[in-house]
């Protein structure tokens, strides 16, 4: 994936108002007779007009989770999720369903992981875009028809007269997530949230999507939420990377910082489990050892500890907090290199 | 897609060709063999004798087999000798058979009326009040005998209440046929009264004969529904800000529907044999009730051309259904 | 750009094959679950110890289930009754006790009285001890409906599942003319044929309509397991067919076959039934039956419809434990419901 070419960033959209502001988001999850589980904890990230954020981190580390809390899709019952998501200084968590639905679509778009299961198999296409504009900007359905045809034909649909009346068993794999991209950008909402949007895909299908999102969330000044646990796709498109660990932001910072010079030891592992094309081949794919379900509790240590090639003593006893310093959080007691000043446990700061 | 039906057809003769058959074998297998079949047991010698000749009984199986399925196919399947004596048995089945028709329209119009909307309310909030109570509702739905319950139905509401007629088709006497579906003739000449109280009888019966398939419609959607609220197309539909009414009808249940449509076509099969209960508890003259009739009279040329004609129309159904899923769904259609 | 064929014929798509094919899918839909719950981990290793742990883990899952509990309840209840019912009965209930209060014109059915605390029939026997002994025959005709139909679509379904080809071929199109046939016009027709209806002409009638289904689904769930790493396995090494059929793939064919069994003992029970209501029940009722009872109680179920009502509930809930159970069973086994 590191052969997408890193493009220079976007025009630097930092100092102006975000657009998108989440703060101490938390996303617990209860079921009858279980231990509630905590999804996401404590999460606080900010997206400017324009800009393209990317969340990332292995499945399970909550930025699904993330996402749906901010679309509001996430189930009537079984979970809380307290914080706050601000879109213009509006608490998307406090609004009711009906002005959820209203946003949805129009203000925000999201695209998924799966295209072909994320698309109604007995709709054609052209009606799945359609019903968006109806919905949204009033239009009729034979309105909306070109705009929906106009739309197929900026993502890169061929013949999309034909394709209007098609059905998605009849489109290839990235046909599909194009056509899903039509559908979330219908009516140019100024938010699109991409969940694993190439993670079903051929890698060389893979590279076209990208480009394409690219191009654009850039013509139309959209703000993008990336969200993966592929680096190589962070490389190629986000101006600013979260590195999320057990529902907590373990790192953040600018792309390029943040490549060159991780901090945070995960990151760094991650970092090294995508296979270049330079360096050898032993030190090539230095994967993550262990699994999620290793995880220490991040009440009384630091989660990642047991997996972590840096990790001292301390981890294991301290809960780590996250630490700004300029553009750069960082979460961790040892970070790689030394040069950055380790953190303050949470326990010191209270 | 006339491909498919061609190939449908060409099947649904071969079913047809094979039910002659075993017709045939269950004929011969009779007590007192065909003959008896065709004249009842107390014809005398003489015309048993000419009738044998007459059907070539004393031919090689074969040839009897042939002349046999001649006769079927030019719609000579004897005279009923205990239904209605000296009315040709084909006859009597055009005769009844729409009324049985009318019920089973009725009775799966009203399961499929109360079984759609409840399924659908009973996944969306699955675990709750409602769920339960239909679900129990269900199962004790399959769990009583269908002739059981049209003899409560008669019992509380036609006899003791008297709110509908006890037994038959229609009071008015004179009323005008045109399809032999007295409900929808009454509507066609205006004879209003006669639709209604054609419209009236039907009631009981058809409640009664809709319990069973209203408890399996219920249950595969609620099923199905359930599977489709898993789908990430819902949630696609929900990103998209539709509003709830879109994304039930075009996004939940177009999709649940099409295990429903599958459902229903295997209904009929139920609903003919319920419509032999529903009918005698009612006396409703339809082909269920001429044979149960037909079996206690041995009236064995009536009692063959229903079942033909009952089995045909079950696999024609079935065909249709297929046809109507291939429409339904885009995936089967455009292969 | 070409539609993807594969994708039109995913799982989800069911595309229609033969006539009545519906009825065939759900059967197999059924019998795929046999395929999904083989006793085979992951690595697709043969785990004899799997098997057990399915079973167990079934059980842990049932064993919460309140529906299982009071079908299985309903279940062992009847079961016992059945057994016990002579010792029970006050009665002989073939006697006729109360004969001489019956009178065809002011009093045809005796009422409760000291001794008899529901009453008589309409030949003056016992109506207690006639429910009681009742359930014995119902048992019986329920289960040996089920174990025949059982045992002829084993033979049927284990042939065409084993034999590929011309003997699986000729099998299933047999078993699609039956399905296609209304199945209370199939065991009408079935019975018409015995010149003399009896309790066994019934179960036949009975027991063949179920054949086909019980082949139908057994066939599926072998097909499943034709192609299971274990089966693949023990051909490899040169087992002989008849014991990978008998030893490999029948057993972990039974699931669904079970599920099915459970729920054709209440569907037997209510046919038995419907079949009496119309006259072609057992004529002979010195020793009761249960649907008997009902379809005899018509000509009586206006001025006196306790008659039927009670052989009515019976039969009720009994067919009601028997759904239950099979419900529930199905729900357990179905690797769908785990979520």
């Amino acid at each position: 994936m590191t052969t997408t070419t890193p493009e220079t960033a976007r025009r630097d959209p930092r100092g102006a108002e975000p657009l998108l502001s989440v703060r101490d988001l938390t996303v617990t999850f209860k079921r009858q007779g279980e231990d509630p589980f905590v999804a996401v904890d404590g999460l606080s990230f900010d997206v400017r007009p324009g800009q393209t954020v990317g969340l990332v981190g292995e499945s399970g580390c909550g930025k699904s989770v993330t996402s749906l809390a901010i679309m509001g899709l996430l189930p009537d019952r079984g979970n809380t999720v307290t914080g706050s998501v601000e879109l213009d200084g509006r608490d998307l968590l406090t609004l009711s369903n009906k002005q959820m639905r209203d946003l949805r679509g129009s203000d925000i778009g999201m695209i998924f992981q799966d295209p072909l299961s994320s698309l109604n198999p007995v709709v054609p296409i052209g009606r799945q875009v359609t019903e968006v504009l109806e919905r949204h900007k009033g239009m009729s359905r034979k309105s909306a028809k070109p705009v929906a045809r106009e739309m197929l034909h900026k993502v890169g649909i061929p013949d999309p007269d034909r394709r209007l009346t098609e059905y998605p068993h009849q489109l290839s794999g990235g046909m599909r997530q194009r056509a899903l991209i039509a559908m979330a950008l219908a009516c140019e909402p100024r938010m699109l949230i991409a969940d694993e949007p190439t993670t079903a895909l051929d890698v060389t299908i893979q590279a076209q999507i990208l480009a394409l999102l690219r191009e654009l969330v850039e013509e139309m000044d959209t703000a993008l939420i990336m969200i993966t646990h592929d680096l190589g796709v962070v490389a190629g498109l986000c101006d600013e990377v979260n590195v999320l660990y057990g529902g907590r932001l373990v790192e953040r910072g600018d792309r390029h910082p943040l490549f060159h010079d991780p901090h945070h030891p995960y990151t760094g592992g991650l970092l090294s489990s995508v296979p270049s094309l330079e360096g050898d081949a032993a030190e090539r794919l230095n994967p993550v050892p262990g699994s999620v379900a290793d995880n220490l509790p991040w009440t009384s240590s630091c989660a990642f500890a047991p997996r972590c090639s840096n990790a001292i003593e301390r981890c294991r006893e301290e809960t780590p907090a996250a630490v700004a310093s300029g553009d750069r959080v960082l979460r961790c007691f040892n970070p790689l290199g030394g040069q950055a000043s380790p953190a303050e446990s949470e326990e010191d700061r209270r | 897609m006339l491909r498919f039906i061609v190939r449908r057809l060409l099947q649904l003769v071969l079913v047809i060709f094979a039910l002659s058959v075993l017709l045939f074998a269950w004929l011969k297998s009779l007590p007192g063999g065909t003959v008896s079949a065709m004249l009842g047991e107390r014809a005398t010698p003489e015309s048993r004798e000419a009738l044998t000749k007459e059907l070539g009984l004393d031919q090689p199986i074969p040839v009897q087999y042939w002349s046999f399925l001649k006769r079927a196919v030019q719609g000579d399947f004897g005279v009923s000798n205990g239904v209605q004596p000296g009315t040709p048995a084909l006859d009597l089945l055009l005769e009844r058979f729409p009324a049985t028709i009318e019920l089973s329209i009725s009775a799966l119009l009203v399961a499929v009326l109360l079984a759609l909307p409840l399924g659908y309310l009973a996944a969306r909030r699955r675990g709750g009040i409602l769920d339960n109570v239909a679900i129990v509702g269900s199962l004790v739905g399959v769990a009583v005998p269908v002739f059981f319950l049209a003899f409560l139905l008669k019992y509380w509401f036609a006899i003791e209440l008297g709110w509908m007629p006890v037994s038959g088709r229609q009071e008015v006497g004179n009323a005008t046929r045109v399809t032999g579906f007295f409900v929808l003739d009454g509507l066609l000449t205006r004879e209003w009264d006669a639709s209604l109280d054609a419209l009236k009888h039907l009631v009981l019966p058809a409640i009664a004969l809709a319990s069973i398939p209203f408890a399996m419609i219920f249950r595969i959607t609620r099923a199905s529904v359930l599977d489709v609220l898993d789908e990430d197309f819902v949630r696609t539909a929900r990103s998209k800000g539709l509003t709830s009414r879109v994304i039930r009808g075009r996004h939940i249940m177009r999709n649940a529907l099409l295990p429903v449509i599958t459902a229903i076509g295997l209904q009929t099969g139920l609903l003919l044999g319920g419509a032999i209960l529903t009918e005698t508890v009612f006396n409703f003259p339809g082909i269920g009730n001429a044979l149960s009739e037909g079996f206690t009279k041995r009236d064995y040329p009536v009692l063959q051309v229903i079942i033909l004609a009952a089995a045909g129309v079950y696999v024609l159904v079935n065909l249709v259904v297929d046809i109507l899923y291939a429409v339904v769904d885009p995936r089967v259609r455009t292969r | 750009m070409t539609p993807t064929h594969r994708d039109a014929r995913d799982p989800g798509t069911k595309g229609p094959r033969g006539l009545g094919s519906r009825k065939k899918e759900r059967i197999d839909e059924l019998a795929a679950t046999a395929g999904a719950s083989g006793p085979v981990d992951e690595a697709g290793a043969i785990d004899d110890t799997a098997g057990v742990s399915l079973i167990a883990s079934a059980w842990r899952r049932l064993r919460r289930s309140p529906v299982f509990l009071v079908g299985l309840a309903i279940t062992i209840a009847f079961v016992v009754l059945a057994i016990v019912s002579s010792w029970l009965a006050p009665h002989d209930p073939g006697e006729w006790l109360l004969y001489d209060k019956v009178s065809p014109q002011s009093n045809p059915i005796p009422g409760p009285e000291p001794g008899f605390p529901l009453g008589a029939d309409d030949k003056g026997r016992d109506l207690l001890s006639r429910l009681l002994v009742g359930s014995r025959q119902t048992l019986i005709v329920g289960v040996c409906a089920t174990l025949f139909g059982l045992a002829g679509g084993l033979v049927l379904g284990t042939l065409a599942g084993a034999f590929s080809g011309w003997v699986d071929s000729v099998i299933m199109r047999i078993v699609d003319v039956m399905l296609s046939i209304p199945s209370l016009l199939l065991a009408f027709s079935i019975s018409a044929v015995a010149s003399r209806p009896s309790q066994w002409t019934l179960i036949i009638a009975i027991a063949i309509v179920q054949i086909p289904i019980f082949a139908r689904l057994l066939r599926g769930s072998m097909l499943a397991q034709r192609s299971k790493d274990h089966v693949l396995a023990a051909r490899a090494l040169g087992v002989k067919k008849s014991a990978i059929v008998l030893r490999h793939m029948l057993p972990n064919s039974l699931g669904p076959v079970i599920v099915q069994a459970t729920l054709v003992l209440a569907t037997a029970i209510i046919d038995a039934a419907a079949l009496s209501f119309l006259g072609l029940g057992n004529p002979d009722d010195r020793n009761p039956e249960w649907g008997q009872m009902l379809g005899r109680a018509q000509t009586y179920i206006y001025d006196h419809p306790h008659l039927a009502f009670y052989p009515a509930i019976c039969i009720i809930i009994v067919a009601l434990g028997f759904t239950l159970m099979g419900e529930s069973l199905r729900e357990a086994l179905d690797p769908k419901s785990r979520r």
